[in-house]
């Protein structure tokens, strides 16, 4: 699980001098200016909506706005947290989150690890059904799967958002276990069964530690993913929103402040989760989509 | 005595050892299958007889008929499929720059490459509120325009009576957003082209541009093709970021089934546009699955 290898400028390989050879640090100031501008177009959005959500009311009333705040305050952020139902719907959000993350680990973990340790018939037929699903919008499955948890009760509850999430999830779950499973070298569990282990024994001691930074990793991803989920949410609850369906059921009567705090406190947990796992994110991303 | 113990039991364990090694990759995929088969495959088929049934539950076509007579309906699907027509090429197109310059040996790619992922992990809803702060009448961009002297009061670009400009500005917040995601598969992608093969070109004397057009495209195929699918589909399915910048005044698929079931109460006609969307998107797959097929002699190489 190594991050992504990008090349580098003082290679050694006799390939890589002649390219640094023929390209002269002269004729490179083009790339490197279009690497400023793309930063610029990616970056920039999020230093304004930070300094938004940082500005207080009457600053972000002010026009024309100066792009370098002249004041800067909680007073903004602090109005759209104590709003009507948002600490509430941010604690939904994070139970769906660890719920989706549980139920896709317990229930994909296993398949993952199938895939990866047993050669068995039907087991191209498998990764492809799973790879398959993407092929299908998950916005499709909201609207049937409401009206059923209207029928068994499960309406408007956390768990049944979590249980779309976690349908959401669970085919990348399998196929992300399945490439950590492929990393844990499989001699250091045979030698567990040999050393008088039960199979199920040499997992959870051997191959499992072995495998846990992944599968953390793998966790966080699938958290942000229920974090960021907005139409399924949206349309499985009324009362006990997520953050997500809370900010853009009220979009259409809120001020803009709370819209601009909204936007920021949506960011900030999937800043913080994606820098933890910046290293596996390419790889996971990689290993499942080739 | 001690002798045939011992014998029995090394002839009778392996057997059962390997029946049950047979039947164990089974048993492991069994959750999987069951939750899928209930919250996945069930469902789709749900949809599918919602949209063919009136508020009673008796068949009749009634849904798919008020979607179809709706003026919204054909608006919905042009604008989707614009939307779709315009963004994904330019996010494909932008994610393969992004992917060429970070493999081109530039100093710090590492740290363009984080930077550039960032938009991963933000939701179409928090894109749009972001690009909101931009585009609205007395936002960002109209800011700059008015300090630079470029405007007077600023513009409305995501009024009701300017179209396109609210077009492009979720455009704009949709490439902004996904773009990244096709970045990490185009350069897992490029990742695993031997770069004997750039070596070659460069000996016989080929360009960047010819390298990049007649060996790094064609051995990126695979890689397209999943990122134009995923993309695909996504893009199909917008939703936040066009509610958060132009309310319902773009009207879209995804927006349209949200209307029906969460405003009009209606989870048939919303069951009826999800097939279209459903649709869409298995058409979409199958088209770039038959135009973009692999031929033999590159599955050897990815």
């Amino acid at each position: 699980m190594s991050a992504v290898t990008l090349p580098e400028t003082s290679g050694q390989t006799p390939g890589k001098l002649v390219e640094a050879a023929r390209r002269s640090p002269r004729t490179r100031w083009p790339l490197y200016l279009l690497a400023g501008l793309l930063t610029f177009f990616l970056l920039f959005p999020i230093y304004l909506i930070t300094i938004a959500a940082f500005s207080p009311r009457a600053a972000l009333f002010a026009f024309p706005k100066p792009l370098i705040p002249t004041e800067i305050s909680t007073e903004t952020l602090l109005f759209f947290l104590n709003s009507r139902g948002v600490l509430g719907s941010a604690w939904n959000s994070a139970l769906v989150g660890l719920i989706t993350l549980t139920l896709s680990l317990v229930i994909g973990t296993p398949a993952g690890y199938a895939l990866s340790r047993y050669a068995f018939r039907g087991r191209d037929a498998f990764r492809m059904l799973i790879l398959t699903t993407r092929a299908f919008p998950i916005v499709i499955l909201a609207v049937p799967l409401a009206v059923s948890f209207i029928q068994w009760g499960l309406y408007d509850t956390v768990f049944a958002v979590a249980l779309v999430h976690t349908a959401l999830a669970l085919p990348t779950t399998v196929l992300i276990t399945s490439s950590i499973f492929i990393a844990v070298p499989r001699d250091v569990e045979e030698a567990a069964l040999t050393l008088g282990c039960t199979p199920i024994g040499a997992f959870t001691r051997v191959a499992l530690p072995l495998a846990l930074p992944g599968l953390a990793a793998s966790s966080i991803f699938t958290f942000v993913l229920s974090w960021n989920e907005v139409f399924a949410a949206t349309i499985l609850t009324v009362v006990n929103r997520t953050l997500p369906a809370q900010v853009f059921s009220s979009l259409s009567d809120s001020p803009l402040p709370y819209r601009f705090a909204g936007g920021f406190a949506l960011i900030v947990p999937s800043l913080v989760f994606i820098f933890f796992i910046r290293r596996y994110l390419f790889n996971m991303w990689g290993r499942v989509t080739r | 005595m001690q002798g045939q113990v011992a014998e029995s039991v090394v002839g009778v364990a392996p057997v059962a050892r390997a029946r049950r090694r047979e039947l164990a990759p089974y048993g492991l995929l069994v959750p999987t299958i069951v939750f899928m088969a209930a919250f996945f495959v069930w469902p789709m088929l749900q949809a599918l007889v919602l949209a063919f049934q009136d508020s009673g539950g008796a068949l009749s076509l009634e849904p798919i008929r008020r979607m179809a007579i709706d003026p919204k309906f054909l608006e919905a699907v042009r604008n989707t499929v614009l939307l779709t027509l315009v963004v994904v090429p330019a996010q494909v197109v932008l994610a393969l720059i992004m992917s060429l310059v970070l493999m081109s040996g530039i100093r710090g790619a590492g740290l363009f490459l984080y930077a550039w992922a960032i938009p991963l992990g933000i939701s179409d809803l928090a894109a749009g509120l972001v690009w909101l702060s931009i585009f609205t009448d007395r936002g960002y961009l109209n800011s700059v325009l008015v300090t630079l002297g470029l405007s007077e009061t600023g513009f409305s670009f995501l009024s009701y009576e300017h179209p396109v400009s609210i077009f492009l500005c979720v455009a704009i917040a949709e490439t902004w957003r996904a773009t990244a995601l096709v970045m990490v598969i185009l350069l897992a992608g490029l990742q695993v082209i031997p770069k004997e093969y750039a070596e070659a070109a460069e000996v016989f004397g080929a360009t960047t541009w010819q390298r990049i057009r007649h060996v790094t495209l064609p051995l990126l195929r695979p890689s397209l093709q999943v990122a134009l699918i995923i993309r695909t589909i996504l893009a199909f399915q917008a939703f936040a970021v066009v509610i958060a910048l132009a309310a319902y005044n773009l009207p879209v698929l995804a927006g349209e089934t949200y209307r029906w079931y969460g405003d009009l109460r209606n989870p048939n006609v919303a069951a009826a546009y999800a097939l279209v969307i459903m649709l869409f998107s298995l058409l979409n797959t199958g088209i770039y699955l038959r135009a973009l097929r692999t031929r033999d002699e590159q599955v050897g190489i990815t």
